[in-house]
């Protein structure tokens, strides 16, 4: 799956879209604790979040995370927007809350990550 | 590579807009040794978890980081309250991180175990009222 199909199965906007960044996204990981996002993400996750602080820009760096959606209706602020146009990592935003952002992507095929077999 | 190399950085304070750069400084110059994508994810993983228990609980301090052939020993130091009981800090869910840290998504108790979990060796020297220094060891 794309940036530009999960913003659009989101009814979301994209705030930053890395053009060199062709991954194609399998799996999701919803969190608001960045010590589970490093305990348990896998590669090219989509990392779905309410956080919005730089922080969560660099755990998406550590874990080699190239797509966030903060959900709820969360802006990140310009510090976070920054980094991640740095880390070229894709941001998007949708106003649908956390359970129904990921039960959305996973009706379109995107599946957990570890503990799911 | 016969001889180490060691990077020095600074970690400041309460700093969560730069928080996290050490980190990232490491896993470019792992990136540029070719050290496998595992690898560096564990090691940064351990890093990240420390330096930001440098920033949260120790005041800032000192980060070390020196590459070896086979391997990469990181020194977090800070001159925080130090851990009174290092055991119970090991135990995931035990934290003494307040509110707004939590807020951040940290502080829940997972850093300390994190950092056991990703390394090959954890080294952890505290004394109350001195600081906290993490001695890390992440295998190639």
């Amino acid at each position: 799956m794309k940036v530009c199909d999960i913003a659009k199965i989101l009814n979301g906007n994209i705030l930053f879209s890395n053009e060199k960044c062709e991954s194609d996204f399998l799996t999701a990981c919803g969190a608001d604790l960045m010590s589970d996002v490093m305990a348990f993400a896998r590669d090219n996750e989509i990392l779905l979040t309410g956080l919005t602080n730089p922080q969560v820009v660099r755990t998406a760096e550590m874990m080699d995370i190239k797509a966030i959606v903060f959900v709820r209706g969360k802006v990140p602020p310009e510090v976070s927007l920054d980094l991640a146009r740095e880390l070229g990592v894709n941001i998007i935003c949708t106003k649908l809350p956390m359970f129904v952002a990921c039960g959305k992507l996973y009706e379109h095929g995107i599946t957990g990550g570890v503990h799911e077999e | 590579m016969n001889q180490s190399m060691v990077k020095v950085f600074d970690i400041q304070k309460d700093d969560f807009i730069s928080a996290g750069e050490a980190s990232s400084s490491v896993k470019k110059i792992l990136k540029q040794l070719g050290v496998s994508p595992e690898v560096i994810k564990r090691a940064v993983i351990s890093m990240y978890e420390a330096e930001m228990n440098a920033v949260i609980h120790g005041g800032g301090g000192k980060g070390y980081a020196e590459f070896f052939k086979e391997h990469i020993e990181i020194i977090i130091e800070d001159n925080g309250p130090g851990i009174e009981n290092i055991e119970l800090a090991m135990q995931e869910g035990y934290s003494t991180a307040p509110g707004n840290i939590r807020e951040m998504g940290f502080g829940a108790g997972m850093g300390l175990p994190n950092i056991k979990k990703h390394s090959d060796q954890l080294e952890i020297k505290s004394e109350v009222g001195k600081g906290t220094t993490l001695k890390i060891t992440i295998n190639f």
